[in-house]
């Protein structure tokens, strides 16, 4: 019977308004930029001087990828990568949610000639962009602080984005099921919040059971966090193409999963 | 709203007939619409069109499938059945939605039940970037921003954020919002539903001014009042389904009695049965209420006079409202 009906799952083709959604986005963030910087650098800062010069002072150095490294180089390494996580998660599930749900923002936005699709990439790419924007400013603030003067941190910054860019197409996931702001806790308490305890954010996964480590090698920010770190110590990752694969690879399909998922909320 | 200000209106309108001398190819044709919403028919095979130039009205009660019509014409969400077609002029090419949804949004305008606003944005940056949506930037968006605050009385409330403006404030900057992109076509889901009399009027004013500029309209309304004052010509559903069609003048000439005699006070409801029943083509009763439908009311109002003294009437010509009670009845729906 409903043979007219669209396959949500059919390919993304976003209309090519949807650049001027980014820049909506962006005109907003705009007003409020210099009291969002505050809270992206304050935070990482609490949790450098509170674990890294706190713990470092009991634990010194840890040895990664068989070196010895100060610990608020190994620290500061992974926290980079869970901010570029938060950053880009918290924009794709509260803003965005906001923009959809609460405010209609993105029910205004479709009628006028800008599809669905346009809408949750701008939307997708938007939340990546506040990470990129939260990760340079504290990478700013590192080299402020002389954690790491490694020239290859020039690479880090497009691995932070595409990190932003992985963790904003699984939150959009949640966003098209949410049903209100309180569905976000079991994403962040079921998902997140384990995924910064098991990723060798805090502490190195060889220390770990076997078990554990095969788990947190399922998950994106461990990936994230193999390709960051030895840029921070002025070296190269290994398996680097598995690590960039599984991150673009998880982006791909959240971002697919999210769309088809958005559309059927949509579509009813 | 109290009877004698729909004796004075009631009166006192006339309605050019549009239908008769409109092209022959529709702007908007709807054909055969048919939506289910897990097993619920919502809208089953409605059809209808618009000519360009006209105001149609969509009349229902609630849940009759008024907005889920307007958001298949929208392309939000896709028709089981039937099919959605515009032509914007007359040697265009048809349009389809949803296949065409980008080049027909392109040449309509909304405003929908909903202000959806933007909260961060004064009124004027609402407008601008909204005209970005249609590839508008620039010194020329920011005029026609300037000007469309101007048709909406929100030249002065210009740097304004939404939440300092009232409902009907509100609801202009969002038919101004509508107009950036200059449309062919409104579509417009309950204009004026919450608004006072003072904003009610002038939104109706600019919507006359509108149409004056050569703009069709397509709009869902509960009030029969404003029906009766835009629309050129009235579709009314229920259940999904068209159930009449015409101008609002023919409707209340087919289907029902041209007069009206009110009963109402103490007692009221007992003269439903009682000897002037006879007199009334039709009696409907609402609570102590009772609604007579005659032909001739002179006989009737004699004939109260003389069996029921101390029974208040009222008479007056029948409306839109009796017609719309009459099609789909006087109880309260469920959810409604």
């Amino acid at each position: 019977m409903a043979s007219h009906q669209p396959n949500p799952w059919r390919l993304p083709a976003p209309s090519g308004s949807w650049l001027a959604v980014l820049g909506r986005n962006f005109l907003v963030w705009r007003k409020l930029a210099i009291p969002s910087l505050v809270g992206n650098i304050a935070e990482p800062l609490i949790w450098l001087v509170a674990f890294g010069y706190g713990m470092g002072a009991l634990v010194g150095q840890v040895s990664y990828n068989g070196q010895t490294i100060p610990y608020l180089l190994f620290l500061a390494s992974g926290s980079v990568c869970m901010s570029a996580m938060n950053a880009a998660t918290f924009e794709a599930l509260y803003s965005a949610f906001s923009r959809m749900h609460v405010q209609k923002t993105w029910d205004g936005i479709l009628n006028a000639p800008v599809n669905l699709d346009a809408v949750v990439l701008a939307e997708m790419l938007w939340a990546a962009f506040k990470a990129l924007f939260a990760v340079t400013s504290i990478l700013f603030v590192m080299l402020a602080l002389n954690i790491s003067h490694s020239p290859k941190l020039l690479l880090a910054w497009p691995i932070l984005l595409l990190t932003g860019i992985t963790f904003s197409c699984l939150a959009l996931i949640f966003n098209a099921l949410a049903k209100g702001y309180d569905f976000f806790t079991y994403y962040f308490t079921l998902f997140l919040t384990p995924m910064m305890f098991l990723s060798g954010v805090f502490f190195p996964l060889d220390r770990l059971p076997s078990w554990v480590t095969a788990l947190a090698q399922l998950l994106p920010l461990t990936h994230a966090v193999a390709l960051v770190r030895p840029l921070f110590m002025d070296d190269w990752p290994t398996q680097p193409w598995l690590h960039l694969g599984v991150l673009i690879g998880t982006a791909v399909v959240a971002f697919w999963l999210a769309l088809a998922l958005t559309r059927r909320r949509f579509a009813s | 709203m109290p009877p004698l200000a729909r004796i004075v209106k009631g009166s006192a309108y006339t309605v050019t007939d549009m239908t008769q001398t409109a092209a022959s190819q529709p702007l908007l044709e709807v054909t055969q619409l048919t939506k289910r919403y897990q097993g619920v028919t919502a809208v089953d095979s409605l059809s209808f069109t618009l000519q360009a130039g006209e105001c149609l009205g969509v009349l229902g009660p609630n849940g009759a499938g008024k907005t889920t019509t307007l958001r298949m014409c929208l392309g939000h969400t896709t028709a089981d059945e039937g099919e959605v077609h515009y032509r914007f002029h007359p040697t265009d090419g048809m349009l389809r939605m949803p296949t065409d949804a980008s080049r027909i949004k392109a040449s309509l305008g909304v405003v929908s039940q909903f202000d959806a606003l933007d909260p961060d944005f004064s009124c004027e940056e609402n407008i601008v970037v909204f005209g970005r949506y249609y590839g508008l930037r620039g010194a020329d968006v920011r005029r026609r921003a300037r000007e469309l605050l101007d048709f909406a009385v929100l030249s002065g409330r210009a740097h304004a954020r939404p939440n300092e403006l009232s409902g009907g404030m509100k609801r202009r900057l969002s038919l101004a919002r509508a107009l950036v992109n200059d449309p062919k076509l409104l579509i417009l889901d309950e204009p004026t539903t919450g608004l006072d009399p003072q904003a009610r009027h002038l939104m109706w004013e600019r919507l006359q001014q509108l149409m004056q500029q050569g703009k069709s309209i397509l709009l869902t309304t509960h009030f029969m009042d404003e029906a009766e004052r835009l629309c050129h010509r009235l579709i009314i559903v229920d259940h999904g389904q068209k159930i009449a069609e015409g101008t609002p003048r023919q409707l209340i000439e087919q289907h029902i009695e041209p007069e009206v005699v009110e009963l109402f006070g103490q007692g009221a409801s007992t003269h439903a049965h009682g000897p002037c029943r006879a007199l009334a083509q039709r009696v409907e009763t609402s609570g102590e209420t009772v609604f007579m439908y005659t032909h001739q009311a002179a006989p009737l109002l004699q004939a109260l006079q003389q069996h029921a003294p101390g029974v208040r009437t009222l008479h007056r010509p029948a409306n839109l409202e009796d017609l719309f009670l009459k099609l789909t009845g006087r109880q309260i729906r469920e959810g409604a």
